[in-house]
């Protein structure tokens, strides 16, 4: 058995050679395992693009480990590569020395046509470059999966289970876990159970016998915090605190959502636990997702929408519009590649200023984002908390890499998460000119400034509100020039004193370093790992992460007044920099990269290295 | 919906403190007032009751009720009352709309609140025109029109509101006008009254930007013959001694006819119930505009299962089969591991 610390390993093949599920199976009894783990699911916006090119390769990869990690790893020590076309878009990824697996029997003209292959890469130095194995992986199965009677072309479809056998062969995997799994999944199908089962076991096999692999690697658990565990994607565990927050507010949510990538998850996974009476409405459209959530903001419910960018640009005005009525909404932004359709699976963050600022007039929102996958669960709770304290639409940002990508996460003990306090209005709180009590739907509380919730149903309250500017108070359509500064002024405020509560920001500062770096949202665990890089070389650099994008939390000039130097990483063209510049005259350094995907570690360690 | 524990009212109970500020002699003020009257008749309670609007001059309404409303944006009031209804179904939601908020920028959202048969009310005032943008012309436009914006006349073939509507499979469509206030106010009961979305066109003179617009139907000399009430089980016959008659063309569609010239049997009967929707169509496209003799009344008036309640009805079926949801229980059920 040769032990390795850690193991970047990428499943790469076409898009319907189910190499996402042999990930997501790898990684999940890697979990059981007890390694720390972390994944990053790269897939193309296409379903099907034309089997065997490169626009239609699918790749997942997964970094395990018996220590605490932070990134899916920069490159893959392991390829499994199905087709010609999967080696060609991942080759380049690789360490020197990786260890390569291809699907030799997907290495015919045809496919290497298609991948652009004048000669066959097998045949030529990759085996100087890597230690290269040619599994025949489609007969192999097609032969394991004889006994069932299963077709050839069926059978074949089974090859991700072999590969997925043969890599848990080489890292010494349970394997009760994935067989297991292959058994529920397809319980509808006892064929497909055989069949699965089979390949998987001929993979393991394969392995074991065939002399070509040598020992067997192991990748022990990792030492993580006591407690119970589970792995979970950013978009499930938003979903999950969606949930919580309903709970924590013993108030109903209702979610309006149009199907958008790489959103659409969190729509699927409330929608099944109806049970905590949580209702979801599959809109005509994005316009429509965020109109109904307002209708049921308006009702006293918890009104949510969900999106990407292309989403955002159409629900801006009815954002405007909650902004005026000071309803509370949340709203969850799954960033993804832009402009326009632009890169539908890939990451970006670079929808931080629209969600500050895209909208018309002056139109204040508070913004939080979410720094790793298990973070989007305390990022949604804190959205309806500050929603439903403040009466204001949130954005949270999100964003693809986070949405699909998953980690070990220590389970919360339900119990001590802080119940979220909803409060209606219940009776009258003013006076007219005549001394008789009336109700002022604006009249704001005063510490927060938020104005009361008056949801319909209560005697005495009826009012109207609704887009145009209203009059300080009695919430009446004012076109007062000195009312409606006010009022802008008003809002303006609301938002800022949000700060107030706030926690004061974490510095990681070991060794009172000069230089800072400063992230915010999916970057977390890239900057962290390479900040521990550069510390193990004896750097100093302090690091610290923003949750709080609107309002910045209090004490943020003050933390960077303490460094010479700010240098903030960002996944765009330098949009946290910008504010930083404007709302500190700080003159901040921006490493920016915007091509999709995350940064590497390595890259980002030498981008920070100059400014130490 | 009727509580027949809601104290009496009147008028004056549903009438806010704020000025109305339509233009005078604007069809809104009789809507207005058929809505403000019929209200203490309903048996409703104003705290249950909400209007939201769009945007336009008719989306100024929800204003001048003295109950919840919400003036919202242009064309996404069917999507706001929605979620409203959807998560309050103890409220009675109307949603005031007019042509272009409806028919223009609000189209896709109107649609699928019928076809989901969300339990609303929606008042639609087509005046054939935009006012609150000052004259140009709208989706209910004729073709031919002269406006600001098509002053060579106007390119665009119209929407018939009531055939949208059917097309849409909305469960109660009617039509009514802003001259005669008994019939609106019953129309909007029979609205009402209705478990699902309905719709009802009001043809709204706006006397300041397309004045006259329904005068060859409405006016008084006018409305015998060319207004044709539509009576469930009724043969429909109009025209001020029943002269005039609506019978099958023989192609599936109808026509009109003098009633001398056609066999009884041959009038057809109005079956607002029906469930197929054919005949209620045709009879929304006898006149292709407001200028020769054209239904008025309930078109259509069927029972369908209403959205909110399904919505419901899954949720407590969920919470009946698996219990009151358990946070901790969904947390751990995925695959969980412990480290000891």
């Amino acid at each position: 058995m040769i032990e390795d610390s850690s193991v970047v390993i990428r499943f790469a093949g076409d898009s319907g050679d189910g190499m996402q599920v042999a990930g997501d199976r790898f990684t999940n009894s890697s979990a059981i395992f007890g390694n720390d783990l972390s994944t990053f699911p790269d897939f193309p916006a296409e379903i099907r693009a034309p089997a065997g090119t490169l626009p239609g390769v699918s790749a997942f990869q997964v970094h395990i480990s018996d220590h605490d990690i932070v990134t899916p790893g920069d490159a893959p020590d392991v390829l499994v590569a199905m087709n010609p076309a999967a080696l060609r878009a991942n080759l380049g990824l690789l360490r020197p020395g990786a260890t390569l697996i291809v699907n030799s029997d997907a290495f015919d003209e045809r496919n290497l046509a298609k991948a652009g292959y004048s000669e066959n890469p097998l045949e030529g130095d990759l085996r100087d470059r890597f230690q290269l194995f040619e599994v025949p992986m489609t007969t192999l199965t097609i032969e394991a999966t004889k006994p069932t009677g299963a077709k050839p072309r069926d059978a074949e479809r089974s090859k991700n289970f072999f590969a997925l056998g043969l890599i848990s062969w080489m890292y010494s995997r349970p394997l009760g876990t994935t067989l297991e799994w292959i058994e529920s999944k397809f319980k509808a199908k006892p064929a497909l159970v055989q069949v699965n089962s089979l390949a998987f076991k001929a993979g393991v096999n394969f392995g074991e016998t065939a002399e070509l692999f040598g020992s067997p690697h192991s990748v022990k658990p990792a030492k993580l915090p006591k407690g119970k565990y589970t792995s979970v994607t950013g978009n499930t565990a938003l979903a999950w605190g969606l949930v919580a927050a309903s709970k924590l507010a013993n108030t109903p949510m209702l979610l309006g959502s149009y199907p958008i990538t790489p959103a659409s998850d969190i729509l699927h996974e409330l929608s099944k636990h109806k049970n905590f009476g949580i209702a979801t409405i599959q809109a005509e459209d994005e316009i429509a997702g965020i109109g109904t959530a307002i209708g049921a903001a308006f009702g006293g419910h918890i009104g949510v929408t969900t999106t990407s960018g292309p989403g955002m640009d159409l629900k801006s005005e009815a954002m405007g519009l909650a902004v005026n009525l000071e309803l509370p909404l949340i709203i969850i932004d799954i960033q993804r590649g832009g402009p326009s359709t632009g890169l539908p699976t890939k990451s970006e963050q670079s929808d931080l200023l629209m969600a500050l600022y895209g909208r018309h007039g002056e139109s204040p929102v508070p913004v939080i984002a979410a720094s790793s996958p298990s973070d989007c669960f305390n990022c949604a709770i804190e959205a309806v908390r500050i929603a439903v304290t403040c009466r204001t639409p949130v954005i949270l940002l999100s964003d693809g890499y986070l949405a699909n990508g998953s980690e070990p996460w220590l389970l919360p003990q339900v119990d001590s998460i802080p119940a979220i306090k909803v409060e209606y209005a219940s009776g009258h709180n003013g006076t007219d000119a005549n001394g008789e009590p009336i109700f002022l739907p604006y009249l704001r509380d005063e510490e927060t400034l938020a104005r009361p919730w008056a949801p319909p149903g209560v005697p005495g309250l009826e009012h109207r509100i609704g887009g145009l500017e209203k009059e300080n108070e009695t919430g009446n359509v004012s076109y007062d020039p000195a009312n409606h500064e006010l009022m802008v002024r008003l809002r303006a405020e609301k938002v800022e004193r949000l700060a107030r509560d706030i926690p004061p920001i974490e510095v990681n500062d070991p060794d009172e370093a000069s230089a800072l770096v400063l992230g915010w949202g999916s970057t977390y665990g890239a900057i962290t790992a390479a900040v521990r890089r550069l510390r193990a070389q004896g750097r100093s650099v302090a690091q610290a992460h923003l949750r709080h994008l609107n309002p910045f939390p209090a004490d943020l000039g003050k933390v960077l007044g303490n460094y010479e130097k700010v240098v903030i990483p960002e996944m765009n063209l330098g949009q946290l920099s910008k504010l930083i510049r404007a709302e500190y005259l700080v003159d901040a350094i921006g490493i920016n990269q915007v091509n999709g995907q995350p940064f590497k570690v390595h890259a980002l360690e030498s981008a920070i290295e100059p400014h130490l | 919906m009727t509580d027949l524990l809601a104290p009496p009212t009147t008028r004056k109970d549903w009438t806010s403190d704020q000025e109305v500020r339509w233009c005078p002699g604007c069809g809104d003020y009789s809507i207005l007032a058929a809505v403000q009257m019929l209200l203490p008749d309903l048996g409703v309670r104003r705290e249950n009751t909400v209007f939201v609007s769009g945007i336009g001059c008719a989306a100024r309404f929800p204003y001048y009720m003295n109950t919840y409303g919400m003036h919202s944006i242009h064309g996404r009031a069917p999507a706001i009352a929605t979620g409203l209804a959807v998560s309050r179904p103890d409220l009675d939601v109307w949603v005031v709309s007019g042509d272009g908020d409806a028919l223009s920028i609000g189209g896709n959202h109107l649609i699928h609140a019928l076809r989901r048969n969300v339990n609303i009310t929606i008042l639609l005032f087509n005046n054939q025109i935009y006012g609150l943008t000052k004259g140009q012309y709208s989706p209910t436009s004729e073709s031919g029109k002269i406006t600001k914006s098509t002053p060579f006349g106007s390119l665009e073939t119209p929407f018939n509101p009531v055939s949208l509507a059917l097309g849409a499979e909305c469960t109660f469509v009617a039509r009514t006008h802003d001259m005669d206030r008994k019939h609106m106010m019953e129309m909007f009961r029979r609205a009402h009254e209705h478990q699902g979305a309905s719709l009802v066109e009001i043809y709204q003179n706006c006397n300041v930007f397309n004045d006259g617009a329904f005068e060859d139907i409405l006016a008084k000399d006018a409305r015998a013959d060319n207004l044709i009430s539509l009576e469930h089980g009724q043969p429909i016959k109009f025209g001020a001694d029943s002269q005039l008659c609506v019978a099958h063309d023989g192609n599936g569609g109808v026509r009109i006819a003098n009633s001398v010239d056609v066999e009884d049997a041959e009038v057809i009967v109005h079956d607002e119930k029906a469930q197929n929707p054919a005949l209620a169509f045709a009879l929304s496209r006898l006149a292709s505009g407001p200028h020769t003799p054209t239904p008025i009344g309930v078109f259509r008036s069927v029972e369908m299962p209403e959205y909110g309640s399904q919505v419901q009805a899954q949720i407590d079926h969920a919470k009946s089969q698996k219990g009151s949801g358990d946070l901790e229980a969904l947390l751990s059920s995925g695959p969980t591991w412990t480290v000891e």
